[in-house]
């Protein structure tokens, strides 16, 4: 299995071995995120990262692991203040970065953006998020992110929020289907799992349970993984605020859960789990995003070739 | 003999002398088959198009092209929107090859992504590019750039 030159565009290129793999580099490079080590891993290469919109976690984490393993980020800066304010095809300017680079992360408005853009680069395209696409290095973090927390193997969990529209929990339940997870999909009517992945899943022997109740899906799970419900996708604001309450997370509601539970949310988060439980031992979140730096870290360093 | 009984004459197609005749083409679709042959054209000949005509197996539309043999990507082109059409190549009136038409495995170039914010549909210098599913009678088209499926309609997105 060689990952050299390859392109990180949607989960579904990926097969088990393949994520075992990534994941266990980001084991080893671990340490390194942290700082309790230093590489020069990646010195005297250049990764190019071209946000066309705005990000935080997923930016500056692919940034500090180049930095972490002693290579160099060129930004593309603001599009405003770029060629593409004048109207240069992302074909062309894909073709104009590769030389410049080793490397391009791309994060773009439109769907499919990653995929055209793999088509003109003869350097490896890792897509950071292309419209209401794929962001595979997400899933990648996420499942890091089990593996250490918690366990991949056998795992029973409950992912909670916007399932229709929310990009991440589609990647993960894709990934999690190589797994042999169980799974509790808690949504409200409106914006429950689109049925074509409910029923991929069920045709990969998947054991899928759909509810509204989130207090009925915590009881048994391993990890309950929330995600952000968007205000715009309600036109009536009371029914948000009811959709939003009725699934926010807090420590009463976790009374219910089992001990090792453990609560991620690929953030920013709005108000769907409560401050308060920050402090338990259930709250997993913040470690989660930090995890997006080992795993970028394994990923850079793999199609850099770096790192067989 | 009353106006009423005088028989109608029957207006039918001719035969042609050399040429395509594209039958069985699902009923409502001859007017796409031909968007997808880029007919009319200055040079596409003399065309006629049967809709709704009678069949066995209920109606069908028929398309026969004078002076033009359809080639194996253009059939399989057809097979989009008319999985079930028949190519009869005509020599000197006479059906020299017959075949059916083959759903490709890839189609660009045809059909246009209806997601309006594919990068397909944007200014960038690609085709639109699908891999197909057959499913049944039912055909599946999937998008190669945002995944965006299309099954039902294919007719309305051609380019």
């Amino acid at each position: 299995m060689t990952f050299k030159d390859l392109h990180i565009i949607s989960m579904k290129s990926f097969s088990r071995d393949m994520i075992d793999h990534i994941l266990d580099t980001a084991e080893k490079l671990e340490p390194i995120a942290s700082s309790k080590s230093k590489s020069d891993l990646l010195k005297g290469k250049v990764l190019a990262v071209m946000f066309f919109e705005p990000s935080t976690r997923t930016r500056m984490s692919f940034e500090t692991a180049m930095m972490r393993l002693g290579g160099d980020v060129l930004s593309l800066g603001s599009v405003d203040a770029s060629s593409i304010a004048k109207g240069e095809t992302l074909a062309d300017t894909i073709r104009v970065v590769q030389g410049y680079s080793n490397a391009i992360v791309l994060r773009h408005n439109k769907e499919g953006a990653a995929q055209l853009a793999s088509e003109f680069s003869s350097v490896p395209i890792i897509n950071a998020g292309d419209g209401a696409g794929h962001h595979p290095t997400q899933t990648f973090l996420d499942l890091y992110t089990i593996r250490r927390e918690s366990h991949l193997e056998g795992l029973k969990i409950a992912l909670a929020g916007d399932l229709k529209y929310g990009r991440t929990v589609h990647s993960l339940c894709y990934a999690l289907s190589l797994y042999g997870a169980e799974i509790t999909l808690v949504s409200p009517k409106e914006l429950r799992m689109p049925a074509e992945i409910v029923d991929d899943l069920k045709s990969h022997n998947i054991k899928v349970r759909e509810t509204d109740s989130i207090e009925e899906a915590i009881t048994d799970v391993d990890v309950l993984y929330a995600t952000r419900i968007q205000k715009e996708r309600f036109p009536d604001p009371a029914e948000y605020r009811k959709v939003a309450n009725s699934l926010q997370i807090t420590p009463e509601l976790l009374e219910k859960a089992k001990p090792e539970l453990k609560v991620m949310h690929p953030l920013p988060r709005t108000n769907e789990i409560d401050p308060r439980v920050d402090d338990t031992p259930h709250a997993c979140y913040f470690k989660q995003s930090f995890y997006g730096v080992p795993v970028r870290m394994a990923l850079l360093a793999l199609v850099m070739g770096a790192l067989e | 003999m009353s106006l009423e009984e005088t028989p109608i004459p029957e207006i039918r197609v001719h035969p042609i002398r050399n040429g395509t005749v594209i039958d069985h083409i699902t009923a409502g679709q001859a007017l796409n088959v031909l968007n997808i042959l880029n007919i009319p054209n200055p040079s596409s000949g003399v065309v006629s198009v049967l809709i709704n005509a009678p069949s066995v197996h209920g109606i069908k539309d028929v398309v026969k092209i004078e002076g033009r043999e359809l080639n194996v990507e253009e059939v399989d082109r057809i097979s989009l929107i008319a999985p079930n059409a028949t190519i009869n190549i005509i020599r000197n009136f006479e059906v020299s090859e017959k075949t059916h038409v083959h759903i490709p495995e890839k189609v660009s170039g045809v059909v246009k992504c209806i997601n309006p914010n594919c990068i397909s549909n944007s200014n960038e210098p690609v085709t639109s590019r699908f891999t197909v599913k057959p499913d049944g009678r039912k055909i599946t088209l999937r998008c190669s750039y945002c995944e965006r499926t299309i099954s039902e309609g294919i007719g309305d997105h051609l380019l």
